[in-house]
């Protein structure tokens, strides 16, 4: 058993420990993508499925770099998200995986709990990539790095999450990874995006947007799901920018020095202005990068790593220090 | 010809008369002959020795779900006619959402002749309220009682028209039926797949909120009251809607309501893990409304147990939490939760429940049993409420396995059922029920 | 518990200084170009050991040596098999390694496993015109063809025996222990 489990499902059930081992093993992944050679030998020879069941490129993307930069074998499956049967399909994916004796999956599903589903049933490293409205947890990570890097810690900061947080896995992944850290989080956004219960999670809510820019150290954005909103949770785009878009007007009356993110992609003019997205507070793009070593460091604490097989190499070669 | 049987030593609980005493009881001719201390042994007729056990009129349950016609794999009549006397239960009331759904004459009838084909638990069909259970058109009400129909429900589905709902409330009271409604609005449960909670949040499942319930109860006790129709409430979930019924009790109001073991039992937390055997409708809800459901059933603001039992195929239930069906069995484990989670968590007593499961669902329903007056139809169960087991969903005689309650250690189990005297559930020894 | 636990001083702090003189003026002659001589240390001990020599070395008035730094967890040939994954070190290469001279430093050469693994990371990022190799000790039982070309001390061991490196800059002073572990 590695030192985060067989599957990284969610941060919901980590521990701070094993999250800051998260986050200190990216650091070293970042030199990685800095060398002239962008590749390590440590996942040679394994077998990585990205198994995409609802389309993302730049996540999928940045999986496949992590991976490929780690020396693994990468295929990626693009299933077609028929509605009718998901989850028949979704056994007998992972029935055949199991059957192809694939090393690890990288998952992205509409159904909250099929990362879950799928690592309980193969014996392969399961990593969620985001499965329907529950977490997106490397997402939730490389935002933590991103604003350790900048902010030099977690503890203490206040950090608001914007937009729709009802139907968002990373505003749960975020709430999470920063609570166990020791951020103060809170929300920002109609009361009709916003889920049930979430005081009682230790969260602030703020009504007004510019209530939220004065309070926060660091916003993170979040985009609004065109695709998965019903109808009727906001009247019009156009009046959720008025009232809740982050515009450099806005931003502009921040009492300190704001940081801020966004998960991407953007609808700029919508959730954010673009001089924003583009201007000195926001490091959406030190985001992107984050999130390349952050996925390096979760393939690598997952890989392998069968203590028994340490311990009979150990009894043969006692030696401290260096071999 | 049944022989005669004489049940010696047990304790004899009869809630319609108030008895509740360690006497023998006999059964002749299907009907109960005698109930008194040192009965004489029946001419050619068979004497078991109860002692150490209850004896009580066999257990009703107003709400099942036997898929028959149409998915068959599932459950069947007969099959389940066998998972409910194994659970105690004399005779149940099964839901029209077949496939054709039971809304005619011709399709109440085959229930009926699939019930006494099988010589197991009287199975009473319960007809649909409107063709197709679609919710547009009445269904004919007086052709499928005169077939045997003892209700009339679309359950599975709520009955979402007003219009419809008090038309069937007024139509019924020719045949004194009880309407049976699943209390749901459908705009507010569409898609909802647990209660909306805390528990949802944090899962990421879109939740059913508690007042997607109360709106329908409120709706339906104003028509109960507005036509005087007898409407019955099924699976009652919510503190909200036992609020409402103890109120329009108070105004004499012609409503009867029904809880599910489960939700005396268990709260959304049992869906954490994303465990599909949580999974139901109504969905589980949270520790006020737990106790808010017993204290009901305690004051008869609730007047009955039943399970709501809905098999499943096992690999529908094998899927992501959005995509299973929703329902689980209960008619193996309804007794035995029951029994350990009110009688031995002193909610209630054994006589109470022993109402609550048998007299007043009879009586709600306007059946035969319920009770073991001389003259009385011989539906007796015999239950061992000391010896626990273990549930063990492989060993259940229904066709599904679908149950949150498997490995769970309960006491509280019938022996044996008897159905017009005949002996259609015999388990002598404790241990025979897979524990 | 080995029901023997015998222990013994290699090098104590004298004879470590002495050693690292030596290995020095070792590598002075090995590369005579100062220009062309890179120092690379193995994480964790062979960083602070290549530390001291570059400084040993720039003592004698010459041109800076530079230096640098590798952690080769990520090519271990054993990854399979370790337990919790090990903390990665830093890796800091000064700059472009194509016309130089680099000089591997490490404070034991036991199976040569690690300098293996430093070979092939090595070759990632460049190809110098000559590789060589400096430990503090060499404990013998190698496992792989490959040699020191400077050796500090060298002592025979045995597969249950330890070698602990104790280096001023991590653990307070300057001492290299042998542990017997008794005969195989």
């Amino acid at each position: 058993m590695t030192a985060i489990g067989k599957d990284l499902v969610g941060l919901e059930h980590l521990s701070p420990e094993q999250i800051r081992l998260i986050l200190d093993t990216a650091e070293p992944f970042k030199e990685v993508s800095e060398r002239p050679i962008k590749k390590v030998p440590a996942l040679r020879g394994k077998t990585i499925v990205n198994l995409f069941f609802e389309a993302s490129t730049r996540t999928r993307i940045s999986f496949e770099f992590a991976e490929k930069r780690l020396s693994a074998d990468t295929v990626n499956v693009a299933v077609s998200g028929s509605s009718v049967s998901k989850g028949e399909t979704l056994v007998d994916t992972a029935r055949n995986l199991e059957a192809m004796r694939i090393d690890m999956v990288v998952i992205r599903h509409g159904s909250s709990g099929a990362a879950q589903f799928l690592g309980s049933r193969i014996r392969s490293n399961v990593i969620n990539a985001g499965d329907g409205k529950h977490e997106h947890p490397t997402q939730g990570l490389l935002d933590l790095l991103t604003i350790r890097d900048r902010h030099g810690r977690i503890a203490g900061l206040k950090v608001c999450l914007v937009g729709d947080i009802l139907h968002s896995r990373v505003a749960r992944s975020n709430l999470w990874g920063l609570t166990k850290l020791g951020a103060e989080v809170g929300v920002c956004g109609p009361r009709t995006l916003l889920p049930r219960g979430i005081e009682e999670l230790g969260v602030q809510v703020f009504d007004r947007i510019e209530q939220a820019i004065e309070w926060a150290d660091v916003l993170n954005v979040l985009r609004l799901q065109l695709e998965r909103m019903e109808k009727g949770f906001i009247p019009s785009l156009r009046e959720y920018y008025r009232v809740f878009g982050v515009t450099q007007e806005r931003l502009a009356q921040a009492r300190r020095d704001i940081t801020v993110m966004h998960p991407g992609p953007m609808n700029r003019g919508v959730e954010i202005d673009s001089r924003v997205a583009d201007g000195p507070h926001s490091v959406i793009l030190d985001q992107v990068t984050n999130g390349v070593a952050i996925r390096m460091a979760v393939l690598y604490l997952l890989a392998g790593g069968k203590p028994e097989l340490a311990d009979a190499a150990k009894r043969g070669s006692a030696g401290g220090g260096a071999e | 010809m049944t022989r005669p049987l004489l049940l010696r030593g047990g304790r004899v609980i009869d809630p319609s008369r108030g008895i509740d005493e360690v006497a023998d009881l006999l059964l002749q001719d299907g009907k109960v002959a005698g109930l008194g201390r040192g009965l004489g042994a029946p001419d050619g007729g068979e004497v078991r020795d109860v002692t150490g056990l209850v004896v009580a009129p066999g257990l009703v349950d107003v709400h099942v779900h036997f898929r028959e016609p149409g998915n068959e794999d599932e459950e069947t009549v007969a099959t389940g006619a066998r998972a409910a006397v194994t659970g105690g239960y004399t005779a149940v009331c099964a839901m029209p959402n077949t496939d054709p759904v039971t809304d005619n004459q011709a399709a109440v009838g085959f229930i009926v002749r699939q019930s006494v084909r099988a010589g197991l638990a009287r199975v009473y069909p319960i007809g649909a309220v409107s063709v197709g259970q679609r919710g547009e058109k009445l269904a004919e009400f007086g052709e499928m009682v005169g077939a045997g129909a003892v209700a009339v429900s679309d359950d599975g589905r709520p009955v979402a028209s007003g219009h419809l709902m008090r038309t069937a409330l007024e139509y019924s009271r020719t045949f004194d039926i009880p309407v049976a409604d699943h209390c749901e609005e459908p705009t507010l449960f569409a898609g909802g797949v647990m209660h909306e909670g805390l528990v949802s949040s944090r899962l990421g499942l879109k939740g059913i909120p508690a007042a997607a319930e109360e709106i329908m109860v409120a709706r339906d006790v104003l028509l109960a009251e507005l036509t005087g129709g007898h409407v019955h409430l099924c699976h009652m979930s919510t503190r909200g809607s036992v609020a409402l019924i103890r109120r329009a009790k108070e105004r004499n109001v012609r409503v009867t309501a029904e809880v599910t073991p489960h939700h005396l039992t268990l709260t959304d937390h049992a869906c954490e893990g994303y465990d599909t055997n949580a999974k139901m409708n109504p969905p589980l809800r949270e520790a006020a409304d737990v106790a808010a459901l017993r204290q009901a059933l305690v004051e008869g603001v609730i007047d009955c147990i039943a399970t709501d039992h809905a098999p499943h195929a096992y690999d529908e239930k094998d899927a992501a939490f959005d995509d299973a069906p929703f329902g689980i069995v209960g008619l193996e484990t309804g007794f035995g939760v029951a029994h350990t989670e009110l009688v031995e968590g002193g909610v209630l007593s054994l006589p109470d429940l022993i109402h609550r499961m048998s007299t007043a669902p009879a009586r709600a329903f306007h059946l035969p049993g319920g009770g073991l007056r001389i003259g009385a139809v011989a539906d007796v169960c015999v239950l061992d409420v000391r010896t626990p087991w273990t549930v063990d969903a492989a060993a259940f005689h229904s066709k599904s396995r679908n149950s949150p309650f498997g490995g769970r250690r309960l006491t509280g189990a019938a022996r044996m059922t008897l159905v017009a005297g005949r002996l259609v559930h015999d388990a002598p020894a404790p241990g025979a029920r897979g524990a | 518990m080995t029901p023997h636990n015998d222990r013994s001083i290699l090098l104590d702090a004298r004879a470590f200084a002495r050693a690292l003189q030596r290995m020095a003026v070792e590598i002075t002659a090995l590369a005579p170009a100062a220009e062309h001589l890179v120092l690379i240390g193995i994480q964790r001990r062979g960083v602070e050991l290549a530390e001291r020599l570059a400084q040993l070395i720039e003592k004698d008035g010459g041109p800076s040596v530079r230096r640098g730094a590798l952690d080769i967890t990520l090519y271990r040939d054993d990854l399979e098999t370790v337990g919790p994954k090990p903390v990665i070190g830093e890796t800091r290469i000064p700059g472009d390694l194509s016309d130089s001279h680099v000089v591997i430093v490490d404070d034991v050469l036991y199976t040569g496993r690690t300098v293996r693994a430093a070979l092939d990371e090595l070759a990632d990022f460049g190809r110098p015109r000559r590789i060589s190799l400096c430990v503090l000790v060499d404990r013998g039982g190698r496992e792989l063809p490959i040699a020191a070309d400077v050796v500090g001390k060298a002592v025979k061991t045995g597969p249950r025996d330890r070698v602990d490196v104790g280096v001023k800059e991590l653990d307070g002073k300057d001492e290299v222990t042998v542990v017997r572990g008794g005969p195989a």
